[in-house]
């Protein structure tokens, strides 16, 4: 079984590339390869879809380098899971208004937003660690329990039409959408490759998920 | 359990970050790392797993090395770190270029510090920051206290004065891309009383980016107040912690009991 991390110059994949790694080694849960490959990304038995930057530029990126049929090839006509992390996430998205109007793939309905700054005291990006709260019973999850932090780094957030589509929030001056899932599509808006334990769970729970 | 804030206007559960700093020369650490039961206290991979396994919210590594030819062992730590430690990791230190941010990210490091070049050239932050993305540029800002609530900036350790106010400069980095400011007092650096709360408060109140408050911290309380009176996103000691003072938990404990959330692990 091959995890294929899809590179599409979309900044740093490294962290995350080491992180899966050593959890699909631990769990015994096949190889892991970053590539910018369309073959290889269209026949990954899962898909990892990173990013970070601009929604508008990572959007491009993807069409850019003839990822973007590789990645629908992938997680929609063949259904394998897939993990979007950061604007990874945020493109499932119908709509980015982050640098202008982009079209996501539009797998979760929802829009890309700001997130609001109510007052000076709140900084953006949000950045840091937050906590998991209203936690879907959802493979991703599995041991992970409401009030777990996990670490962020965003400026914009997934505003998705039903709540359904949403597995967790985390409060930062209100509701903002920390984790989405539909079928055999989820996403992430923190890092679990950059939230220690926590995360590696979270990526071995997703190297082992089995959608229906 | 996070403890519940009080401060108006904070949101509330985003946790105050709590960073341990280790400068690095030729891929040593410069002081000595005073742990119990460390086998080699000078090899900073082991520092940062240590730090990692007490609760540190990120590690930042300082290179301080002379020559760049020395810079190879710097990538070899980092990467060998970014192996061991899945938690955000900054490096800096001679950062002068886009190809120097993409080297470090490449090795594994999660943001790159530019310090002496944003001040020397600020066209660099904006095209590091266009290219990977603002959450990963860093602008350390040293700062001296010249008059009564006015600071400079101070390139070369401290040493030349430019003339370039702390406060114009900290938005400018934020307008060019800038995701995070690195805040170092060079007045209060290395005395262990404090970080300059005005400076701080200064700073963090003229941009909406976080700052990281530096330089100074001589005992816990000097953390807390960084975040209530210098209103700081972030806190970074190093000696406090090198020397076994305090242990990172200690550090949160005491802010969680003045009513700063914090990560508990």
């Amino acid at each position: 079984m091959r995890t294929v991390i899809v590179d599409y110059n979309s900044g740093n994949l490294h962290s995350a590339e080491k992180a899966f790694r050593r959890m699909a080694i631990e769990s015994d849960n096949g190889d892991v390869l970053l590539s910018s490959n369309p073959d290889e990304v269209a026949k990954a038995d899962r898909l990892v879809l990173p990013g970070v930057g601009a929604f508008a530029d990572c959007r491009n990126g993807l069409v850019q380098n003839g990822l973007e049929e590789a990645v629908q090839q992938a997680a929609i006509k063949r259904g394998v899971p897939f993990l979007g992390i950061c604007v990874g996430m945020q493109l499932m998205a119908t709509i980015g208004h982050e640098m202008g109007i982009t079209h996501g793939f539009d797998w979760i309905p929802g829009e890309v937003k700001p997130l609001e700054r109510h007052n000076a005291e709140m900084k953006i990006p949000h950045m840091g660690w937050n906590q998991l709260d209203d936690v879907a019973d959802h493979a991703l999850f599995d041991g992970i329990g409401g009030g777990t932090d996990v670490y962020f780094v965003h400026s914009y957030h997934l505003v998705p039409d039903s709540e359904n589509n949403c597995i967790a929030v985390t409060d930062y001056g209100g509701d903002v959408t920390a984790a989405v899932a539909t079928e055999n599509l989820a996403g992430t808006q923190f890092h679990p490759e950059k939230s220690q334990a926590a995360g590696l769970r979270i990526i071995a729970n997703f190297l082992s998920w089995n959608p229906g | 359990m996070a403890v519940a804030v009080t401060l108006p206007g904070i949101a509330v559960m985003l946790k105050t970050r709590v960073i341990p700093c280790l400068d690095v020369k030729d891929g040593r650490v410069v002081k000595g790392i005073n742990f119990v039961g460390l086998r080699d206290a000078g090899d900073p991979v082991e520092a940062a797993q240590r730090y990692d396994a007490e609760g540190a919210d990120e590690l930042c590594f300082l290179d301080i090395s002379a020559s760049l030819e020395n810079r190879g062992t710097l990538f070899d730590l980092v990467t060998r770190t970014a192996e061991r430690c899945f938690m955000p990791l900054t490096v800096g230190g001679g950062v002068r270029s886009e190809s120097d941010v993409e080297a470090l990210l490449r090795a594994g490091a999660d943001k790159v510090s530019f310090n002496t070049a944003a001040v020397q050239d600020v066209a660099c932050v904006e095209k590091s920051a266009v290219r990977f993305g603002n959450q990963c540029i860093v602008v350390a800002i040293d700062a001296k206290r010249v008059d009564k609530n006015h600071w400079e900036i101070f390139t070369h350790g401290g040493s030349r004065r430019t003339g370039i106010g702390a406060v114009d400069f900290a938005r400018e980095v934020e307008n060019r891309g800038a995701g995070e400011i690195l805040l170092t007092s060079m007045d209060s650096d290395g005395t262990q009383s404090g970080f300059d709360l005005d400076l701080t408060s200064a700073i963090s109140t003229a941009v909406s980016i976080p700052v990281i408050a530096s330089g100074g911290v001589g005992q816990l309380q000097h953390l807390v107040d960084g975040v209530l009176r210098g209103k700081a996103s972030a806190v970074l000691a190093a000696s406090i912690f090198h020397f076994g003072t305090y242990t990172i938990r200690d550090a949160k404990m005491f802010m969680a009991k003045a009513g700063i959330p914090v990560r508990q692990t």
